[in-house]
């Protein structure tokens, strides 16, 4: 047999059926659900007559709509009518059609999709998971298959617990040696889609490696995965190896007793073999990597920390001129100012790209002992989930970031989109450890620099953007 | 999902590069529970000048009369074309709700960010990814001539421009099937009922935590 790539195995290992034009039938494990994307999808299950192929698969939580403060009030304290339905909605579908599991608005579990699914064991390595949101890339750090879909395939995937799909390109993107200090995940994800473009991984799955990629903890491969979506790819993954296995023990949907042994047995094949070909391979020198600032209105319009906004004038290609024009006249921003020059309104840490509790350490270690900037409007922490944010109060980080000026949250996705009333207003620009920079994103009119969380730290006590390693 | 009809469209030229879901649709509307009613918000933060919040009569909010959409001479277009990566970012279908809700049929790019296109094909929009240097050119030809429009031809997988040009594109055949036929996806998928349980089966002997 010849050699195969991680992403061969995953998709092999659930091919129910291929046609001859290329199109396959591919089975689903793990099916999560939020309230955002899957009204409209239960709501066809019901007019067609159908019903939830495999109850078990499905894991649900309410996180994009939900406030994430006066829980208190209980429901009564969601204000906006409009989102209280779509959790309400929610809330009665799971009644009516089931699922293994749910979090529903205020429970001690609940948070953001991607930060629980990890975190309760329900991915696990080896399986396809799926769910109505693109960061689903997030899980493949666990050595399994994992993407986003739409509602109509939210819907497909309820009824049949499968998913007509077609084998996509493979791109090993390689990141080897040694980051410098204050260079985390965040940083190295964000300089890859810098170099290979925000449509630079389209049709292809990535697998991320190397030593620099095999250094970083889960949470951190978690990061870096998650964000292959904002380089336009199918999915992302990083190969099971010890840290894999040791994360996964002990969940609560992990296996246990002899089926543990098993299912870590067949884990350990889940890499790709030594020889497999890959389609298109990137390779990155981690050393070479700078803590990382957005610029733009897309996540690759990226520099690091000691560059300065690109001048357009220098782009030779027309159309990515232009795109570059009205990025800087969107964020206010002139040609060639240092990076660290500009000075930010809010700041924004949170989202299934960094909050995790490694992110919230990493941020507190920063904060510590210093205060928000006074020109800073607004310092937001919203921690991923109930138990992140159970496990960073009794590490006393909840204090370390009141003390300095920040607001400590409920969980929830918050000012990652601004559903909720978490927003910034038109013009104001936030340093945010989320994933997207597009316009409005995060409000109408607000302005986004995504950065990681130690370095949306610095901005909040410095009032600019800094280099974090001047600060440790 | 209804069938799609080959015709003749007007033409609206959006001459940009990487436009993402969140700008075709923002946030704010996605929490709606329905799929319908989205037109009205497609391009939201560049069609109107003020902020647009669900609930509110769009029909008396001031347009942004340089956006391309809101020039008389676009009005009841079928036919959107745009820049490369079209439709990146979020996966939210409301994205090609909206578009389809407005009236498009037909979008064309030189590439569509991979769940957006997916996502077309559901509910029966035609996704047509066509070589730059004919976008370029289509572009500007739309923005030059008054009631520019195109010709799409699914079943011969042809686009006729106003100057006879017939341009071929390709298209995935199952896609294209479905597409004129109208097909659902789902009852198809359940044609096959019986090897997802065979497979279901298979998969439990060998990785049973998995169903645990
Ligand atoms: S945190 Fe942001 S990116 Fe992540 S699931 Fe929520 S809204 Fe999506």
């Amino acid at each position: 047999m010849s050699a195969k790539t991680l992403y061969d195995k995953l998709w092999e290992s659930h091919l129910v059926r291929q046609d001859a034009n290329g199109t396959a039938l591919i089975y689903i494990d793990r099916h999560l659900v939020h309230e955002v994307t899957s009204p409209q999808a239960y709501e066809g299950l019901k007019l067609a007559g159908r019903k939830v192929w495999r109850v078990g698969s499905v894991v649900a939580t309410a996180d994009h709509n939900t406030p994430t403060r006066d829980w208190d009030k209980g429901l009564d304290g969601m204000r906006d009518q409009i989102a209280k339905l779509q959790v309400v909605t929610l809330d009665e579908n799971i009644k009516a059609h089931g699922a293994k599991a749910y979090y529903p608005f205020l429970d001690r579990q609940q948070g953001i999709v991607h930060v629980i699914g990890p975190e309760l064991g329900a991915s696990l390595p080896g399986m396809t998971i799926v769910c109505g949101d693109s960061h689903t890339s997030t899980h493949g750090a666990l050595g399994c298959l994992a993407f986003g879909i739409g509602t109509s395939e939210v819907e497909h995937v309820l009824a049949t617990q499968c998913l007509v799909a077609k084998k996509t390109k493979s791109l090993l993107i390689r990141v080897e040696g040694e980051t410098g200090p204050g260079v985390t995940a965040k940083d190295i994800v964000l300089a890859v889609i810098g170099r290979i473009g925000s449509a630079g991984g389209t049709g292809y799955s990535i697998e991320f490696g190397g030593s620099a990629i095999r250094a970083l903890s889960m949470e951190g491969r978690m990061t870096v995965c998650n964000m292959s979506i904002e380089a336009g790819a199918r999915a992302g993954m990083v190969a099971v190896d010890d840290k894999t296995i040791e994360y996964v023990r002990g969940r609560p949907f992990a296996p246990k007793g002899a089926q543990w042994d098993e299912a870590v047995a067949y884990w350990r094949t889940l890499k790709s073999d030594p020889d497999a070909k890959f389609d298109r391979v990137v390779e990155i020198d981690a050393g070479s990597i700078q803590p990382q600032v957005t610029w733009g209105t897309n996540p690759q319009m990226v520099a690091p920390v000691d560059g300065k906004v690109p001048d357009p004038a220098q782009e030779r290609d027309p159309i990515q001129r232009e795109w570059m024009e009205r990025a800087l006249k969107y964020m206010g921003l002139a040609p060639n100012t240092p990076i660290v020059e500009i000075a930010i309104d809010k700041v924004f840490i949170g989202s299934c790209t960094n909050s995790r509790i490694e992110d919230l350490r990493a941020a507190a270690a920063v904060v510590r002992g210093r205060k928000v900037a006074r020109s800073v409007k607004l310092a937001l922490v919203v921690p991923g989930s109930g138990p992140v944010k159970r496990q960073a109060e009794a590490e006393g980080l909840d204090k370390v970031f009141i003390e300095a000026g920040f607001e400590w949250r409920e969980p929830g996705c918050s000012m990652c989109l601004g559903m909720n009333e978490d927003q910034i207003s038109a013009g104001e620009r936030c340093a945010s450890t989320s994933n997207r920079n597009f316009e409005g994103r995060q409000g109408a009119g607000g302005r986004t620099h995504l950065v990681s969380p130690a370095m949306a730290a610095a901005a909040a006590v410095s009032g600019h953007f800094v280099d974090v390693r001047t600060l440790q | 999902m209804d069938k799609y009809q080959s015709r003749e469209g007007l033409v609206v030229p959006l001459d940009r590069a990487n436009v993402d879901t969140d700008a075709i649709i923002p946030k704010q509307f996605l929490k709606a529970i329905g799929r319908s009613g989205f037109g009205p918000n497609l391009f939201d933060e560049w069609r109107y000048l003020d902020h647009g919040e669900p609930g509110m009569d769009n029909a008396k909010r001031p347009l942004n009369p340089d956006f391309v959409l809101n020039q008389p001479r676009y009005r009841g277009a079928q036919v959107l074309i745009a820049r490369a990566n079209f439709g990146c970012g979020s996966s939210r279908e409301h994205a090609p709700w909206a578009l389809q809700d407005y009236g498009f049929t037909t979008i064309i790019a030189p590439s569509f960010a991979d769940i957006f296109f997916n996502n077309c094909f559901k509910n029966g929009l035609l996704a047509i990814t066509l070589d730059a240097s004919l976008v370029d050119q289509i572009i500007k030809d739309a923005q030059a001539t008054p009631n520019y429009r195109l010709a799409v031809d699914l079943e011969n997988q042809t686009i006729t421009t106003p100057g006879r040009q017939e341009l071929r594109f390709e298209i995935d055949p199952f896609r294209k099937h479905c597409l004129l036929n109208g097909l659902d996806e789902i009852g198809l998928t359940l044609e096959h009922a019986g090897e997802i349980r065979a497979f279901e089966a298979k998969h439990k002997a060998t990785q049973p935590w998995l169903f645990a």
